[in-house]
This record gives structure tokens, C-alpha cells and sequence, in this order.
């Protein structure tokens, strides 16, 4: 059970590589060490980084990890919507993983898995490398949809109707067409039924390019084209924002379900309500497991997410694959999000390193999820939860008279929100 | 076959006994659910209690655990007001405020390198 070094090598294209990846000589010898047990994480977003690190801390560095991802550095989706807005830029939310490596002795490698064989307990890069491992750790994220929104692919892969709903080049992309639309334009955005990564982010995107409007170009209309029957998350808190503060410039649309876009207009079109057309089009199509999970069988669940055992995480589908993040079949109130995949890469961790060990798995894990919304470039609301694992239900369910909502938006919140995104990015990171 | 480090004992940083309140020291499995436990506050006050320089959510490292069961109580039954502390305190029983105010009055405020 090893990751022979010379197939190492081979992943990461040359030995000088692996200088750059932060490999110290110590744990270059210890890819020679046939006597510890190997976790592989593959996915580097929130619940794959914290994965790593979480099983280096927890088995006080008895076990080693490997984490694959394609990218070269950890961009935050929560506060993307800021740089919409024009108050941040990408930059401040781009973090690069090499201290994982450097603090916590993961040994990383750039690439992308392009297979997993568990019953061999092998996963495979797209370089054509080899990793065996005793655990698999799966945070794949998300994967768009394209077939549920006819002519949406060919849009995108244009640059002409974006998603930005992973942070990255899109977002910055995004931007540029607000700042590029007259005054008196409309930039609408639409949204998929739920499930969906990031319940509220939709929203709260259309709060911040709405403070960006108002104070940039007061004519213009931010249009929400919800495919749900209401608000899905923080609900009266935004509703109250967009009549209070974007009065005349939010205009909130539920049952509009997008079924096609066309891109020479920049229009879309609904299952049951009027077509739109818009001077800027952010059409999120639907979404399931990322594509690694769905291709090793794992998005048992309609074909989109994985069923797991909460309890570990393990898929119901493949022994010794946990999977974790927005790409499992989520218990009740459990939302989609950074701050819960984080928790669910703890919980992971922590049932590895017990079973690891030999050890009987904590039957009472607990989850938190604390999430912040801007409704400008400084004011934010919350929505938080606390989830128990009920045995009796093999589920996690919100605790009794647990969580809550902030009463109005605040400044005070804004200056949490930032705390909670430093401290987050550093407790998977850093 | 078990590889050999399984088969090693693993050592693990034991909380100190009279922060707990008892008389044994922790077993390594005790340890692993208490530090896993204290996980889910980590997000928003840093790996370990260990608050980050400038951060406007205070760290937990280090302070006293009488001092943490109270405010931790407080935030439950109102005594204490807050944003998100008075909703998220709710979610945990006596018990496990006891665990995590052990966990964190036993951490050290500087990383170990």
C-alpha cells in the first residue's frame, strides 16, 4: 500500500517538480515508507484540503496523505460575490495549499484523478500515474449540468452566458460584463431547483451587483428567475432587503424554471413562464457530484449525489471511499456549502484515523455550519446550525432549539463574515 | 497483515487529568473525540482554539475551562448576548461544553512547530 515514488515522478512530470510542491527531503522518504497507512484525498476545496490536514493533525502525523487537485491554488466561492460587486478582487481569495505540505506534511500532486478501481484501492491520474491507497477521501464538488439547460454549454464554452459558481477566472469574467453593461441594463440570474451549491449564494449575488447598480449605474434592474417556489435560504431576511434597500432595482421572480438560452439574444427561456432576455445572463443550470464520483459509480442517489453512512461518510456504493462536500446525499437542514463540507472532512478524518487504529468510530459526531451573506459590500446576515448524528435514524439531524437567523443585516456581521473566511481558508490551509 | 505502525503504540498529547475533572487519564480514543469534537469550532476560532493575528472572533487556546463552561452557558440561557454564539451554544449539551472547555484551556496558544 504505497505510492511507488518513481509513479510520483511520473505525476508531476519531473523530479524538480516536486521541489516546487513543497517537499521536504522527510517526506520524501517517507513515499519510501512501506510500513504507514496512505489516505488519499482527492479534491482540494474546502472539504478535501481540510480532509488532508485533519488526518495529518488527528493521527499526530502517523498516517500519511496524499492530495490530488488539478489547480495550482485554493480559490474561495464564499465572498466570490464580492468581487461581482467590485469591492474585492479575486486575489484576496486566492490561497495558494503549499503549506499543507509544508506545516502538515502533505505531499501534494497537481493532477487530476481520472479513475478509481476500489476494488483494488487505486486511484489513477490523468498523467497515467498509479496511487494505491488504504483510504479514499472524495470531495469532488460540483459539476454543472449542461443537458438540463438546452444550448447553455455552447453559450458557455463562448464566454458569452456564464455560471461563475465555481470562483476563478469566470467570476473575474462576470465582472467585466457587469462593468461593460449601460446604465438602465438588466443582468438576470437564474437558478436551478434545489439542491444546489450554496443556497443562498444566488441571492446575495443579486444583492451586491444591486449595490454595485445603485451606486454605479442607478437605472439598471437585477432580475431573480428562481426555479423554486420561493426564496430558498435567509428568505425574509432578503426579500426585506431588496424591497427596503433595492426598491425598483430587485425584482424577485419564483417558478421559472430554465429549460434553454440562446446566446445571439442572450435569452432565456422557462418551462411554463415568459421568455427573458437580459443585457447580462448568469444562468445556472442544474448540478450533481463532480464528475470523478458520478463516473466511479458513486452518485447512486438520482443519479446526481452519493449516499453515504453518515457516521463515516463511507460510500453506500464502494468500501473504503468516504465522500464528503456538496457531492453527498444530504440529511435533513444539511446545506451545501464550505463551512459544512469542512465539518464533514473532520468527521471523516477523525473516523479514519480510528479505524485506522482499530478503534470503534465516535457513534456521536457533530456538525456546525455558520453561514454569511452580504447584502452589500458591508452589511451581512446569517443563517447557522448545529447537527447531532441520531443513531436510531443512522442520520444527522439539527439540534432541538439549536441555530437561528440575524434579525436585520449589520456592519458588525460584516467584520464575522471576514473573520469567519480567514479563519476557515487557515484552518484548511494553513 | 497490520503494517507496523499500527501495530505501535500511538502517542498522543493526554489532556491534563485536573482540567478534566477526573481522576484517569483520557485513552487515546478519548482524546481522538474530544479533539474531533473541538474540531467544529475550529472554523470560525482557528485550528485549536488558535485565533489568527487580527481576527475579530476571539481564540480559545489557552483560557481557563471554568471560565469557558460559563460563558458557553451563558450563551444558552441568555445571561450572555451575542450574533451567532447564543444559537450555536444551544446546539451543545453540558456535557460536551465540559469536553471542549477541557480541550481548549489544555491547548497551548502558539502552535507547536
Amino acid at each position: 500500500m504505497k505510492l511507488q515514488r518513481r509513479d510520483l515522478l511520473k505525476a508531476t512530470g519531473a523530479a524538480a517538480a516536486l521541489g516546487s510542491l513543497g517537499l521536504t527531503g522527510c517526506a520524501m522518504n517517507t513515499l519510501g515508507t512501506p510500513d504507514k497507512a496512505r489516505v488519499l484525498v482527492v479534491g482540494g476545496g474546502f472539504g478535501g484540503a481540510t480532509a488532508a490536514k485533519y488526518v495529518r493533525l488527528l493521527s499526530d502525523s502517523k498516517i500519511d496523505v496524499v492530495l490530488v487537485e488539478p489547480e495550482a491554488a485554493f480559490v474561495s466561492c464564499p465572498l466570490s460575490n464580492l468581487v461581482l460587486g467590485g469591492s474585492r478582487l479575486i486575489g484576496d481569495l486566492t490561497m495558494p495549499y503549499t503549506s499543507l505540505a509544508k506545516q502538515h506534511g502533505v505531499t501534494l500532486v497537481k493532477d487530476r484523478v481520472a479513475s478509481i478501481d476500489a476494488a483494488k484501492r487505486v486511484a489513477v491520474l490523468a498523467s497515467g500515474a498509479s496511487i494505491r491507497y488504504d483510504k479514499l477521501v472524495l470531495s469532488p464538488g460540483i459539476e454543472m449540468m449542461w443537458d438540463g439547460v438546452t444550448g447553455l454549454k455552447e453559450a458557455s464554452a463562448q464566454g458569452r452566458i456564464l455560471q461563475a459558481w465555481k470562483a476563478g477566472a469566470e467570476t473575474v469574467a462576470l465582472r467585466r460584463q457587469l462593468e461593460a453593461m449601460p446604465d438602465g441594463g438588466v443582468f438576470a440570474i437564474t437558478i436551478p431547483e434545489a439542491p444546489y451549491r450554496c443556497p443562498p449564494g444566488p441571492y446575495e449575488r443579486a444583492c451586491v451587483v444591486a449595490a454595485y447598480f445603485k451606486a454605479a449605474k442607478p437605472r439598471s434592474k437585477v432580475l431573480i428567475l428562481d426555479a423554486n417556489e420561493d426564496v430558498t435560504s435567509k428568505g425574509a431576511l432578503f426579500k426585506r432587503v431588496w424591497a427596503e434597500q433595492y426598491k425598483g432595482i430587485v425584482e424577485y421572480r419564483p417558478q421559472h424554471k430554465a429549460t434553454s438560452v440562446d446566446a445571439a439574444s442572450n435569452s432565456v427561456r422557462f418551462e411554463i413562464q415568459e421568455e427573458v432576455r437580459a443585457d447580462v445572463l448568469n444562468v445556472l443550470p442544474p448540478m450533481r457530484a463532480g464528475a470523478i464520483a458520478v463516473q466511479t459509480s458513486l452518485a447512486n442517489s438520482n443519479a446526481r449525489w452519493c449516499n453515504v453512512h453518515y457516521l463515516n461518510f463511507e460510500s453506500t456504493a464502494a468500501p473504503n471511499i468516504h465522500v464528503i462536500g456538496d457531492a453527498i446525499q444530504v440529511a435533513p437542514a444539511m446545506p451545501k456549502s464550505g463551512h459544512m463540507a469542512s465539518s464533514h472532512a473532520k468527521v471523516v478524518a477523525a473516523a479514519i484515523v480510528a479505524e485506522l487504529n482499530g478503534w470503534e468510530i465516535n457513534p456521536a459526531p457533530m456538525l456546525s455550519n455558520t453561514c454569511y451573506s452580504f447584502v452589500d459590500d458591508k452589511r451581512v446576515i446569517h443563517v447557522v446550525s448545529v447537527h447531532e448524528y441520531v443513531a436510531a435514524e443512522k442520520t444527522f439531524k439539527t439540534v432541538a432549539g439549536s441555530g437561528g437567523l440575524s434579525p436585520a443585516p449589520n456592519e458588525l456581521e460584516g467584520t464575522y463574515a471576514w473573520s469567519w473566511a480567514r479563519t476557515i481558508w487557515a484552518d484548511a490551509l494553513a | 497483515m497490520k503494517p507496523t505502525w499500527m501495530r505501535r503504540p500511538v502517542i498522543v498529547a493526554a489532556m491534563s487529568a485536573a482540567v478534566c475533572g477526573v481522576q484517569a487519564q483520557p485513552n487515546e480514543q478519548q482524546v481522538l473525540r474530544a479533539r474531533s469534537l473541538a474540531a467544529t469550532c475550529a472554523q470560525c476560532h482557528g485550528t485549536a482554539g488558535r485565533a489568527l493575528a487580527g481576527a475579530a472572533v476571539p481564540g480559545l487556546a489557552g483560557l481557563p475551562a471554568g471560565y469557558l463552561v460559563e460563558q458557553m452557558k451563558a450563551f444558552k440561557n441568555g445571561g450572555r448576548l451575542a450574533t451567532v454564539m447564543p444559537q450555536i451554544a444551544k446546539g451543545y449539551s453540558d456535557a460536551q461544553i465540559e469536553q471542549l472547555a477541557a480541550y481548549f484551556s489544555a491547548q497551548k496558544i502558539e502552535a507547536p512547530r
